[in-house]
C-alpha cells in the first residue's frame, strides 16, 4: 500500500472500471436491472490513484456512483455485478442495488444514495478513529452538487472544530463550462467563484486537481493523504473532471459503443463531441498514451491487459446472471442487528 | 438508592463511560432546562471530559457524525436537545441511520443512541414540544425507548449504550426529569421491549407510554376513589420493539381499553396501539377503544391555553368512564 505505482497495475485497475461500468449501461439496455443508475466513466484515475495510497483500516464513503471507488478498493466484479443485478450472491444480498453498494470487510460500511448524506457519516468515522486512537483515516469521495447541501457544511465545520483525520475528494464533473448557466467554472448551482472557497472559509488546506492527469492525481493524493495521517486533520481537494458525454443524458448512454484503446493512438470515435472529451478528458487514454510515448509500456502490453480485463468482467456478468434470487421470505428480515457482537 | 429520572440517566452515562471506551458523548445537555437535572449530570462530565465532544449547532452533522462513529467502531451517546431539534437532522435519523444495516445485507451495525427530550413541558410552544415517536415510529430500523420511571430510564440507557448494536432513540420527556423513585443498580438488566404493567386492575386498561404513564397512574387512583373502578395500566415503554402481547393480554381480562397519548390524536402513536387493540383484541373488547391524546393544533404558548390542550388524568379518566358507560348503554 502506498507504493502500488506499478504502472500496469494501475492502468489495469482503470480499464477494469471502465469495461465493467460498459457492461452495467448495456445490462440496462438489456432490462436485466430496475432503475436508475450511475456509471463512473471518465473518472477512473481519482479513484484508482487514490486507493493505492490506503491502508486496511481506513475507510471510505461514496456515493450513488461508487462502482469505480469498490473496484479500486479490491471489491469483486462478480459480486458487485450480482447486487446491481439485485441477487442473493451480491454484498449486499440484493437490499441496496447498484445505488447503496458497500463492502464492509474493504472499509466501505455504509453508502448512502443522499446527496451530502454520507459527509456527516464520513466525519463522524474520522472522529470514532480519532476517539479510538486508530491510525485510519477516512476518505470521503462525493460530487459537486455535494456542496450545495447543509450537510457539507455542518460536516466540514465539524471536521475542522473536532480535528478529525479526513480528506474530502469532491469529483467535479459538473456539466461543461459552456452549458452552465451562470457561465462560471464550479458547478451550475453553486454560488461560490470557487468550491474550494467554502472549505477554505473554515481554515480547512483545500487544493484543485486535474482529474484527468493520473500522474498529477498520484502526485497530489499521496501527498494530502500523508498530510491526514500525520497531522490528523482534515484536507479538501477539488478534483476537476469533465464530464463523459455519454453521462450527460437523463439515462447513461454508451456513445460511441465501447471505448477502443486505438482512440489513444489517433484512431477518433466518430462522434464529434466524444473525440473532443477523448481528446482532452479521458484520465484513461491519456494516462495510457502517456505511458506508451514515453516508453513505459508497449501497446501490445496494453491490448494483453485489456483482453484479461474484458474476459474478467464477461466472467462477471455470467457469475451476476446466473446467480439465484433471493429468498422473498428475506425482504421483511434483517432490520435490526440483533446482540451486540463486538 | 432514592433518585430521581436524571440521576438515574446520569447513572447509565457515567457506568456506561467507565465499562466500555467505546462509549463517547456528543453534546451534554441531557436535562434540557431543568436545574437538578443538570446538576445530576454535572459530575459525570466533569469526570469524562475527554469524552465529551463540544457540539456546534448543527443537529444534522452531529446525527451523521455519530452514526459515522458507529461505523468506525465506536459507541457514541448523542445529545440530539429538545425533540423538535430532531427535524433538522431528520435526513440523518430518518433516511440514514435506520437503513444501513439492512442496505448492508447485514454486514454493518450501527450501534448508536440519540437521546431526545420530548413533549409539553409548559412554554415551549409550537416549536419546542414536539413528541416525535410516532413519526420516528413510521420508520422501520430505529429502536424506541420512553422510559417513563426512574429504573426504566437507568436501565434502557445502559442496555441502548452496552448492549444494543442498532440505533436507538432514547425519548425522555421534560416533565419527568425530576420525578424520583426508589431503584436498585444491582438488579439485572431489563428486558427490554417487554411493556410494564405499572398497576393492575379488572375494569379497564389504560394503555401509556413517556409521561402518560404517571397521568394514567394518577387516573386510575381517580377512578378508584370516585367510581370504584379499578384501571390497569400497561406502560409500553418500548414502541420499538413494541410489545403487543402484553398490552392485548391486559384488555383480553379488562374487556375494556383508554389509549392515552401525548402525541396528537391523528397518526399518533396511540393511532397504531389502539389499530392493534381492534385488530387483536377484538373479541375481547366490550366496547370501543377510546382514544385520549393532544387536539391536531400546534401547541400554544399561554399557559391557559397550553393546559386546555393537554392530556390530563382527568381527561384520561374521563376516557374510562364513556366506556365504561358504553356497557350500560
Amino acid at each position: 500500500m502506498g507504493h502500488a505505482t506499478n504502472v500496469t497495475q494501475r492502468l489495469e485497475s482503470m480499464l477494469r472500471i471502465r469495461r465493467f461500468e460498459e457492461q452495467v449501461i448495456q445490462l440496462s439496455k438489456a432490462s436485466a436491472f430496475p432503475g436508475h443508475y450511475h456509471v463512473y466513466i471518465g473518472q477512473e484515475a481519482t479513484a484508482v490513484t487514490m486507493c493505492e495510497n490506503l491502508t486496511q483500516q481506513d475507510m471510505i464513503f461514496t456515493t450513488w456512483r461508487n462502482h469505480g471507488h469498490l473496484l479500486a478498493r479490491g471489491a469483486s466484479p462478480q459480486r458487485m455485478l450480482a447486487e446491481i443485478l439485485g441477487r442473493a450472491t451480491g454484498y449486499c444480498r440484493g437490499k441496496s442495488g447498484t445505488l447503496h453498494l458497500s463492502v464492509k470487510e474493504l472499509g466501505v460500511p455504509a453508502t448512502s444514495a443522499m446527496v451530502g448524506g454520507a459527509l456527516p457519516l464520513a466525519t463522524g468515522a474520522a472522529l470514532g478513529f480519532k476517539q479510538q486512537g486508530s491510525s485510519g483515516i477516512v476518505i470521503a469521495f462525493f460530487g459537486d452538487a455535494a456542496l450545495d447541501e447543509g450537510a457539507f457544511y455542518e460536516a466540514a465545520n465539524l471536521a475542522a472544530v473536532w480535528k478529525v483525520p479526513i480528506l474530502y475528494v469532491c469529483e467535479n464533473n459538473s456539466i461543461p463550462p459552456e452549458k452552465r448557466k451562470r457561465g462560471q467554472f464550479p458547478s451550475s448551482t453553486l454560488a461560490a467563484a470557487q468550491l474550494v472557497d467554502v472549505p477554505r472559509a473554515l481554515q480547512i488546506q483545500s487544493e484543485v486537481v486535474d482529474g484527468a492527469d493520473a500522474d498529477s492525481l498520484s502526485e497530489c493524493f499521496r501527498r494530502l493523504v500523508g498530510e491526514v495521517r500525520t497531522t490528523g486533520s482534515p484536507r479538501f481537494v477539488e478534483v476537476r473532471c469533465t464530464r463523459w458525454p455519454g453521462n450527460v443524458p437523463v439515462w447513461p448512454e454508451l456513445l460511441g459503443g465501447e471505448c477502443s484503446l486505438d482512440w489513444a493512438f489517433g484512431a477518433k470515435p466518430e462522434l464529434p463531441e466524444l473525440a473532443a472529451w477523448v481528446e482532452t478528458s479521458d484520465p484513461l487514454l491519456l494516462y495510457l498514451r502517456r505511458l506508451v510515448d514515453s516508453g513505459q509500456l508497449s501497446r501490445e502490453v496494453a491490448a494483453a491487459t485489456d483482453v484479461r480485463v474484458r474476459e474478467e468482467i464477461a466472467a462477471a456478468v455470467r457469475f451476476a446472471q446466473s446467480s439465484p434470487w433471493p429468498d422473498p421470505a428475506e425482504a421483511p428480515r434483517g432490520t435490526f442487528a440483533g446482540r451486540r457482537q463486538s | 438508592m432514592r433518585v430521581n429520572y436524571s440521576q438515574a440517566m446520569a447513572r447509565a452515562v457515567q457506568e456506561s463511560l467507565l465499562a466500555d471506551p467505546k462509549v463517547f458523548l456528543i453534546g451534554s445537555t441531557f436535562a434540557g432546562l431543568s436545574a437538578a437535572g443538570r446538576a445530576a449530570f454535572a459530575p459525570v462530565l466533569q469526570e469524562f471530559a475527554g469524552r465529551v465532544m463540544a457540539a456546534p449547532v448543527s443537529e444534522l452533522g452531529l446525527v451523521g457524525a455519530a452514526i459515522g462513529a458507529a461505523l468506525s467502531g465506536s459507541r457514541p451517546l448523542m445529545d440530539v436537545g429538545a425533540g423538535s431539534f430532531a427535524f433538522q437532522a431528520w435526513a440523518q435519523i430518518a433516511n440514514e441511520a435506520p437503513n444501513i444495516h439492512y442496505m448492508s445485507g447485514g454486514q454493518t451495525r450501527v450501534p448508536v443512541t440519540f437521546y431526545c427530550l420530548i413533549g409539553i413541558r409548559g412554554g415551549g410552544a409550537a416549536q419546542h414540544s414536539h413528541r416525535i415517536q410516532a413519526m420516528l415510529g413510521n420508520v422501520p430500523g430505529l429502536q424506541l425507548l420512553l422510559p417513563a420511571t426512574p429504573a426504566d430510564a437507568y436501565g434502557m440507557l445502559k442496555w441502548a449504550l452496552q448492549e444494543s448494536d442498532s440505533p436507538t432513540v432514547y425519548l425522555s420527556h421534560s416533565q419527568l426529569l425530576e420525578d424520583e423513585e426508589e431503584v436498585d443498580f444491582t438488579a439485572p438488566m431489563l428486558p427490554i421491549g417487554k411493556a410494564r404493567v405499572a398497576r393492575e386492575g379488572r375494569d379497564v386498561t389504560i394503555v401509556a407510554h413517556s409521561v402518560m404513564v404517571p397521568r394514567a397512574l394518577a387516573a386510575a387512583d381517580l377512578l378508584t376513589r370516585q367510581h370504584g373502578v379499578q384501571a390497569e395500566v400497561v406502560d409500553m415503554r418500548s414502541l420499538c420493539p413494541l410489545d403487543r402481547e402484553t398490552m392485548v393480554s391486559s384488555v383480553a381480562k379488562t374487556g375494556r381499553a383508554v389509549v392515552a397519548d401525548e402525541c396528537h390524536l391523528s397518526f399518533g402513536a396511540g393511532a397504531e396501539l389502539a389499530a392493534t387493540l381492534a385488530q387483536d383484541a377484538f373479541a375481547h373488547l366490550k366496547a370501543p377503544v377510546y382514544r385520549v391524546a393532544t387536539p391536531d393544533a400546534p401547541i400554544p404558548f399561554s399557559p391557559v391555553l397550553e393546559s386546555a390542550l393537554i392530556v390530563t388524568p382527568e381527561k384520561i379518566a374521563a376516557g374510562a368512564l364513556a366506556i365504561l358507560d358504553f356497557r350500560k348503554a
